[in-house]
């Protein structure tokens, strides 16, 4: 037997910069819509000029508080701001703003599943404020760079897990969480492709059992939470493959290529930045005092973890329902509106992932922008509720109409093109005997035993009664007059 | 044409003897005479007239500010819209500023006229006005001398009666001490008192703009206008202002401490040392309490202000980086060459010195035992000084050890114009206010100062016991 082969486990970190929604910049007064033409959101300040001075958006300290909230994160009361020194073609400074020792959020968690669906709590190191640099353009021009600022002093929230993770689905799963998370809060877009949200993953490996980290290899540029997934895998492979061979990771700066689909080496530790960092003299301490952060907290909105427990606890929905549910902040602004005009939560559920769900999916519309208010669909599920119309009725006709004239009311539609059930005892009691009446022959067999013609007789009532019949009501009719 | 004050120049213009638009062309014929001292980078001669012409018919319909009849210059560091501002250095030459800085802002309100801007120290570093991309200025009192620095073309514009009222900044002394060389007066405010928006920075926790007059009403009124909270800058203080030039004519001053030590450095004129207790005998004499006290820290004071500034320094001045505005060498060929040849070509050698020394002690390895050690003893002084006003209304020392030095001496070691800052940093340090005022002059014909330092915010109390010692 050859020797045994040593396991390894990885030890993995995320880093991920979430870019604020504010209006304006981190420390100026500028615009920050994305998309604006080049060099036109900037003001002296955040070009940098001479004789400038930050000035400081209080917004970006509610952010960072809404989101250490959400992660169960400490609120730090004196928030001291730093300089990170560095020279950046696109950071007209020479410095970065950010906070250094005094991180706003310290500690907390994020709960996410891991690759087995269990659920795993991710360590939260620290969040801190501070702002982006602009951006670099290199293939406009074929001799020169471009530099285009718009972004150029954008608060951003840094946010730095725990080395909690051991593989790249986690990671994925992770970065989904926060996504949600950000935007359950509106402090963020949340979007990866358009770099609202940016992460970097530092993963390092060691033999199983042994305490002491090996040493850390920072992958950046992954523009997908697929991306990082598949860096982290591969990194993991990389290293691992690099150890069994006799190699040593080297603390290195790698990029990914998605195309490659592999890390590749971008900078070593020799080239490694001295950021001298130290305090920013030309702001004061942020002050956040427990008043403020609890009135951050009152008037937060309820988060997904939260709507979730609610779900499965209170409303008695499954686990999936709930998930799904939960999945983006509009679709569960919808349903919790829903649940406020109905009782019937799992029909409510019901009409959420099945007609509502394939509707949007089928137009591509955006649930905020659904033009059937929840109260109408509501009125559908009294609707079914109270015998007037069937399930399938409620789904495939009415919902259709609503869909066309949000404003009309489904009782209204229902009426209009006769599709209220007839639950008419006497009406139905007629149908019945019609139907029966026209299989003579039929009757006597079921009499005699063959009880399986009750679909046949139940299916000519139907079609006497244009679908109408109460299914349950012209059962019990049916077998009565059979009985007789 | 020499009024000793805006009050004696109103009274003047009410009396029909003079108006904005005179006092305009005096100066700049003034400035023309004596362009051999270099003081002015440019003057703003048509824009000055323009506007004295239309405040003289403000003061006609009564509706003037309470600066109306005041030219003034501006130090080179100080941004004014729509005008070039270069901190006397290659790398800003040719930048024009896209707005004003506060301070400019508010005299303006008050329809002070703005003449030009003045010659410095490039980057308000140097003590000498020597270190300018644009040469040195000539002391106006003996052209072979330096005005001081870094405000010295400020300074020798208000000396050469160029300008009514100079604005400087002051980091480490760069407005008492060429107020001192110069014979004029020179106010370094509490730190936070006067906003830094629009001041080009060299070490932001020192950095404060002030006046430089021929008269401490002067100084006090122009101070009053620029004082006060401000949106652009988060350190200025939003505190009431006094109305400091109406409370110059009573003063609670009663205890006066100096400092033995100072007066006892190897490196100080007797002379001045003779001056400055002819002032603490007359001051005795007229019942004020002055007593020596003990500060055996004087030593660590340049010491602190060099690591601090020069650390500020390294990063302030990163943005000159050849990149997104001012110079850039014609020589860069890439990224790392347009970095670097644009800083060497652009900055001067002190300026590069003193980034270089910043730099040092920020890295990683020095910080703890450079940096963050001077910001504890930074404290520590700030906390002896501050306490020394438990017992003591004013602390006294000459403004600098001796009277104007020669221009162009040959120093083999920068470091020996570093001791010129002595007595003048320790305000900084401490980021209380301070002021020089004319303490007689030296038997080499040279005028000397004499500084009044205050606990913070006392600008009030500390202008008008300058009043007082002036006359004494």
């Amino acid at each position: 037997m050859s020797a045994t082969k040593v396991k390894f486990s990885p030890v993995i970190g995320l880093e991920i910069h979430i870019q604020l929604n504010t209006k304006s910049k981190a420390y100026s007064t500028d615009a920050t819509t994305y998309g604006a033409a080049p060099n036109t959101q900037v003001s002296p300040v955040s070009l940098g000029h001479p004789g400038t001075l930050p000035m400081f958006n209080e917004m970006a300290v509610k952010s960072a508080v809404k989101l250490g909230v959400a992660c169960h994160s400490n609120i730090r009361e004196r928030n001291e701001f730093a300089r990170k020194n560095y020279f950046y073609a696109d950071m007209p400074k020479g410095y970065q703003i950010t906070q250094h020792h005094t991180p706003i959020c310290y500690g907390g968690f994020i709960a996410i599943k891991d690759a087995d669906g269990n659920e795993k709590k991710i360590g939260i190191t620290r969040i801190h404020m501070e702002e982006d640099s602009g951006k670099s353009i290199h293939d406009i021009d074929p001799f020169h760079t471009l530099i285009d600022l718009n972004r150029a002093g954008v608060p951003l929230l840094e946010m730095v897990s725990e080395p909690d993770f051991r593989n790249g689905v986690e990671a994925y799963n992770y970065l989904s969480e926060v996504r949600k998370l950000v935007r359950y809060l509106d402090i963020s877009d949340g979007n990866m492709e358009e770099g609202s949200m940016r992460c970097d993953v530092n993963v390092s490996v060691r033999p199983e059992g042994r305490e002491k980290f090996g040493t850390k290899v920072e992958v950046k540029n992954m523009n997908s939470f697929r991306n990082v997934q598949r860096a982290i895998d591969f990194e993991i492979k990389r290293q691992v493959a690099l150890i069994e061979s006799g190699g040593e990771v080297q603390q290195e700066t790698m990029n990914f290529d998605a195309a490659k689909g592999e890390t590749v080496l971008m900078r070593s530790k020799e080239d490694a930045h001295d950021y001298r960092y130290f305090n920013e003299p030309d702001l004061q301490p942020v002050i956040v005092t427990e008043d403020y952060v609890e009135n951050v907290k009152n008037n937060m909105p309820p988060l997904p973890s939260a709507l979730v427990e609610k779900y499965v606890n209170e409303l008695k929905l499954s686990e999936y329902d709930a998930a799904v549910l939960t999945e983006n902040k509009q679709m569960a602004w919808y349903f919790e509106e829903l649940i406020s005009h109905t009782k019937n939560y799992k029909s409510a559920a019901n009409w959420m992932m099945g007609a509502i769900k394939s509707y949007l999916n089928e137009r591509a519309v955006d649930i905020e922008n659904f033009t059937v208010k929840p109260a109408k669909i509501a009125a559908c599920i009294q609707l079914v509720d109270d015998g007037k119309i069937s399930n399938t009725i409620a789904a495939q006709n009415v919902f259709p109409k609503l869909v066309e004239y949000p404003d009309t009311e489904p009782l209204q539609i229902a009426q209009e093109n006769n599709w209220i059930q007839e639950s008419n005892q006497d009406a139905l009691l007629e149908i019945v005997q019609q139907a029966l009446a026209k299989y003579p022959a039929k009757v006597e067999e079921y009499k005699a035993g063959k009880k399986g013609l009750l679909g046949l007789f139940m299916g000519e009532v139907m079609k006497l009664s244009r679908g109408k019949a109460d299914p349950k009501v012209a059962t019990q009719l049916l077998t009565e007059e059979l009985s007789k | 044409m020499n009024f000793p004050s805006l009050v004696a120049i109103r009274q003047a213009i009410s009396e029909g003897q003079t108006t904005c638009l005179d006092l305009v062309n005096f100066h700049l014929n003034e400035i023309n005479k004596q362009e051999n001292l270099n003081v002015f980078l440019e003057v703003f001669g048509e824009e000055a007239q323009e506007r004295a012409k239309s405040i003289d018919e403000k003061i006609k319909s009564n509706s003037a500010g309470k600066l109306a009849g005041l030219v003034i210059a501006i130090k080179d560091n100080i941004c004014y819209k729509g005008h070039n501002v270069s901190a006397s250095s290659k790398i800003l030459e040719n930048f024009e500023s896209l707005f004003s800085s506060t301070a400019v802002e508010r005299l303006l309100a008050e329809d002070a006229i703005i003449i030009g801007r003045t010659n410095c120290d490039e980057f308000a570093m140097g003590s000498s006005n020597e270190n300018s991309a644009y040469g040195s200025v000539k002391n106006p009192i003996n052209p072979n001398k330096t005005p001081g620095g870094s405000s010295g073309g400020s300074a020798a514009a208000v000396a050469a009666n160029l300008c009514q009222v100079a604005l400087g900044s002051d980091t480490g002394g760069s407005i008492r001490q060429p107020a001192a060389f110069t014979g004029t007066v020179g106010l370094k405010p509490t730190y936070g008192r006067v906003s830094r928006h629009g001041l080009i920075a060299y070490a932001s926790s020192f950095d404060i703009i002030g006046p430089i007059a021929k008269s401490v009403s002067d100084a006090a009124i122009v101070l009053e206008v620029m004082s006060g909270g401000d949106n652009y800058d988060s350190t200025c203080t939003k505190r009431e202002v006094p109305a400091y030039s109406a409370l110059l004519n009573s003063t609670k001053t009663k205890r006066i401490g100096y400092l033995k030590d100072a007066l006892e450095n190897p490196g100080m004129d007797p002379e001045v040392v003779t001056l400055f207790q002819a002032k603490i005998d007359k001051l005795k004499a007229q019942g004020y309490t002055v007593e020596p006290i003990e500060f055996p820290y004087l030593d660590f004071l340049v010491p602190i202000y060099y690591l601090l500034t020069t650390a500020e320094a390294s990063s302030n001045l990163a943005r000159f980086d050849g990149i997104h505005s001012g110079f850039r060498s014609k020589n860069a060929q890439d990224l790392e060459s347009t970095y670097k040849l644009s800083r060497t070509e652009g900055f001067g050698l002190e300026v590069q010195r003193r980034i270089m020394l910043g730099t040092f002690v920020l890295s990683s390895g020095f910080y703890d035992a450079y940096f963050a050690k001077a910001q504890k003893a930074r404290r520590f002084v700030r906390d002896k000084t501050l306490s020394f006003f438990h017992d003591y209304d004013m602390l006294l020392s000459p403004t600098s050890p001796h009277t104007a030095f020669d221009l162009n001496l040959d120093y083999q070691d920068p470091t020996v114009l570093y001791l010129e800052d002595i007595f003048t940093v320790q305000a900084n340090i401490a980021g209380i206010p301070a002021i020089s005022v004319p303490m007689g002059i030296h038997s080499n014909g040279l005028p000397t100062g004499i500084q009044i330092m205050a606990n913070r915010f006392e600008e009030a109390e500390m202008l008008a016991f300058s009043e007082v010692l002036m006359n004494i």
